[in-house]
């Protein structure tokens, strides 16, 4: 019978990221302080780093939580640098930005076409989407880095700062307190949760399930294609690599905020505290002096633990 | 006055099998109808059909005298039919009010989802129904009574016209189930009709107004509930003995030793106190309705919900079963009740899934030996008279009937001296099942204990010795087979059906039979 008490502490492996963020926040404090750890720079930064993770990441709860996968957002933000550096080059930023979106939302499109129309299972279409999409970066730019010198576009796009706050933190904002109302608030989040949560009976309740999975594969390469524009804007430029392998940190950012990936469960508050986390633990094992393959190792362990730690033992 | 609900001619077939021919169903406002049938009758069917799941190949619709084109939940649910699923619509990681209120959340002036009222009109509702359930609780978390009363108030919560409500007491309290139908009254006082679907006449017999029985799929009677004593409406149930079994015939049971003895045998929810004894050569069943128990004493037996309680005693010698594989070692064999999930890897050749439980006696340093596998593979398909075109076809391409004989096989390599099947026959055609029966009879005459549960009382009758009765969990009596036979019946047919509305009678019989309450979770 349920018997869940509704103390923060009593539910203490449903909110582990919370306290695992705090604790190892406050040890890299103790320990890294005078390494600069929390000079406002260096907090700043982690936000930089963080930002387009959390972006998709964002999108990546709502894949989940619906029972989907989608590989392809790195490769898609990749792409996305490409198209919108090659539009603003001919036509302008205000082109640039709609190449981007249109980007996202073509791709979407045909993810959520092949899932849902031709039934081909998500992990299967974004995979191939994902070596499509990368090959498609590299063909129409010949390999080649394509510059932006559109300094209004790399200011709004990741580039500038209000003050010492950088756009990429309201980047985060906005799109994170977007999708945690969508998820919690809407009609719409409420049958992404039904869906991933029990597609019979969701089908059973009168919610078009494939609409939904739809909807939730374009929504997700949309997410990759703006993290693509605040990649283009940030480096002032578009290549093919930008982005390559982000789909791991984004699956892993979901996963610590407690985002099943069986679907039905999952916070997007949840999710950017993980894409934070997971800045968190680069940027102090950097601090720590550790080599690159000593960080691969303790970032892997911190995160196994981390999700160990959330699983409810029978 | 309009009828509430009026069904014309319905047909609906699953590839060639006519699971509704021509059937006529007619509901009043303000009535509660009772729709009654053995498995397989096509009462399901008939609801899906109304309900929208289900698009009818023939037949027409009117719902309170308005024609029903579209065939779909959400078209049904507009023109005011609401249904409970038997828990198959909660959503098990959404809250109570969440589930209650899925695609019709209550929303704030802005339009977002607002979930504190939900849960104030889904407590509202627990209230009117005097019955305590967490509206905040996650539905994952609810035992089966708690996850009942969430899919009934779900149903109620739609204010609808039509109320169709399929075996709602399954997992239910008697006491909940008292107060199920107070409310009921309630609301045909308000000229809601209800469409109550239960194997209990007893609840039948109290609660409704009129009657409609289907049987094989055929509109049979409908009557006024006054007219329908339980023996008249256990008759129209069972009919006519469909041809098929009459050619089984049980042969003499000479009974060995004591297999199999149950001494006070308690499981972890379900069942509790059953004892019994199974020997060498016999065949025992298990009859009782949904929630009975039998399938609960099966996984008891089989190692995978372990006793709380009581004792299992295996060929003189009492057992400790914590898990499958001690029961295995122990000779116990159990083919479950869900065959695609729980019984063959459907994709899998025939010879592979045969030998899948005795991989680790024909492996030679971990290497499977093909030649022992093939071996095993051609020896059941003659022993079971399996049809597979060979031996390495996949299981997905056999008959429902012959995928069974597979399962069958599979644990019979295992060279069990207990069989525990449960429910063999399901979703096979009437022509295979008296093969699977068969299948049975001839496994006992090899000298094997068999335990078989069946909710097609027929078949249990054909193929066992002894039935014992279930009700709640708990043995309610042992009825010798032969008992149940009228001696001055000369026709088989004939005599199988005095048969099995006595056991009928029997089954309804224990459920009346006062005990505790049934158990929340």
């Amino acid at each position: 019978m349920a018997d869940r008490t509704s103390g923060f502490f009593a539910n203490w492996r449903q909110n582990i990221i919370y306290i695992g963020f705090v604790v190892i926040f406050v040890v890299f404090a103790l320990t890294l302080s005078h390494k600069g750890f929390l000079n406002p720079t260096n907090l700043l930064n982690i936000i930089r780093q963080t930002a387009m993770i959390a972006v998709m990441a964002v999108a990546m709860t709502f894949v989940l939580a619906c029972g989907e996968i989608d590989l392809s957002i790195g490769a898609v933000a990749g792409l996305t640098t490409v198209t919108v550096a090659m539009a603003i080059a001919v036509a302008g930023p205000a082109a640039g930005v709609l190449a981007g979106i249109a980007t996202g939302i073509a791709v979407g499109c045909f993810n959520g076409w092949l899932t849902t129309r031709i039934g081909i299972p998500s992990f299967l279409t974004t995979l191939a989407m994902m070596g499509i999409a990368k090959g498609l970066a590299m063909w129409i730019s010949a390999t080649a880095a394509v510059p932006i010198l559109s300094p209004g576009y790399s200011w709004a796009f990741g580039g500038g700062s209000i003050g010492p706050i950088p756009v990429l933190l309201f980047w985060m904002l906005v799109i994170g307190a977007i999708g945690h109302f969508v998820l919690r608030r809407t009609g719409f989040g409420r049958r992404v949760l039904a869906t991933g949560g029990g597609e019979t009976a969701a089908r059973y309740s009168g919610i078009d399930t494939a609409n939904i999975k739809f909807k939730v594969l374009v929504l997700s390469s949309v997410a990759a294609a703006i993290a693509g524009m605040l990649y283009a804007g940030r480096l002032q430029s578009g290549r093919f690599q930008l982005g390559e392998g982000d789909e791991l940190s984004v699956i892993a950012a979901a996963v610590l905020g407690g985002t099943s990936l069986f679907g039905g469960k999952g916070t997007v508050v949840g999710t950017i505290v993980g894409a934070l986390m997971i800045g968190l633990i680069n940027n102090g094992l950097i601090l720590m002096g550790l080599e690159f393959s000593q960080q691969l190792i303790a970032r892997g362990a911190i995160i196994i633990l981390a999700v160990a730690l959330s699983q409810k033992r029978a | 006055m309009t009828s509430a609900v009026v069904m014309k001619g319905i047909s609906k077939a699953f590839g060639g099998v006519k699971a509704l021919d021509n059937v006529d169903f007619e509901v009043r406002p303000g009535e509660v109808h009772a729709l009654l049938g053995g498995n397989g009758a096509g009462k399901s069917t008939i609801l899906k059909v109304l309900n929208g799941v289900h698009k009818p190949d023939a037949g027409t619709i009117e719902v309170g005298g308005v024609a029903l084109t579209t065939h779909t939940p959400e078209a049904s649910r507009a023109a005011g039919i609401a249904m409970n699923f038997q828990e198959m619509s909660l959503i098990p990681t959404l809250t109570v009010a969440q589930n209650i209120f899925l695609t019709r959340e209550a929303r704030t002036a802005r339009g977002f989802l607002d979930d504190r009222a939900c849960e104030a009109r889904a407590s509202e509702i627990f209230e009117m129904l005097e019955v305590k359930v967490d509206p905040k609780a996650v539905v994952g978390h609810l035992g089966a009574g708690q996850k009942q009363l969430t899919e009934i108030a779900k149903a109620i919560s739609q204010s609808s016209k039509v109320l169709i409500l399929d075996e709602p007491s399954t997992a239910l309290a008697v006491s909940d189930v008292e107060r199920l139908f107070v409310f009921l009254r309630k609301l045909t006082s308000q000229g809601v009709a209800v469409i109550y679907v239960s194997h209990r006449m007893d609840e039948i017999a109290r609660i409704a107004d009129r009657a409609t029985i289907l049987r094989d799929g055929k509109h049979v009677v409908t009557a006024d509930i006054a007219e329908l004593p339980i023996d008249v409406m256990i008759e129209h149930i069972v009919g006519k003995r469909s041809k098929g079994l009459a050619d089984v015939q049980r042969g003499d049971v000479r009974q060995g030793e004591v297999l199999l003895e149950a001494r006070n045998l308690t499981g972890p929810h379900k069942p509790h106190n059953v004892s019994f004894v199974l020997h060498r050569g016999e065949v025992l069943g298990l009859a009782g309705l949904l929630g009975s128990g039998r399938s609960a004493l099966a996984r008891v037996i089989a190692g995978i919900e372990p006793a709380s309680g009581g004792e299992i005693w295996i060929k003189g010698r009492p057992m400790v079963l914590r898990k499958p594989a001690d029961s295995i070692a122990a000779g116990v064999a159990l083919v479950p009740e869900a065959r695609a999930t729980q019984g063959i890897i459907p994709a899998h050749s025939v010879a592979s899934n045969m030998v899948l439980s005795v991989l680790g006696r024909i492996s030679g340093k971990g290497v499977v030996n093909r030649d022992k596998a093939r071996q095993i593979a051609d020896q059941m398909i003659e022993r079971l008279q399996i049809k597979t075109a060979s031996r390495d076809h996949a299981v997905s391409t056999l008959s429902g009937g012959n995928q069974q004989k597979v399962v069958i096989g599979k644990w019979l390599a295992t060279d069990p001296d207990i069989l525990v099947l449960d429910e063999p026959t399901a979703g096979i055609d009437i022509g295979s099942k008296s093969e699977i029966i068969r299948l049975v009879r001839d496994l006992a005459a090899q000298g094997k204990g068999i335990v078989m549960i069946s909710s097609e009382l027929s078949e249990l009758l054909t193929a066992c010795d002894r039935i014992l009765v279930m009700a709640d969990g708990r043995a309610h009596q042992m009825i010798e087979r032969a008992a149940l036979d009228d001696p001055a019946e000369p026709d088989f047919g004939r005599r199988l059906q005095g048969a099995e509305r006595q056991l009928q009678i029997e089954i309804q019989k224990a459920l009346s039979t006062p005990t505790q309450e049934a158990h929340h979770g």
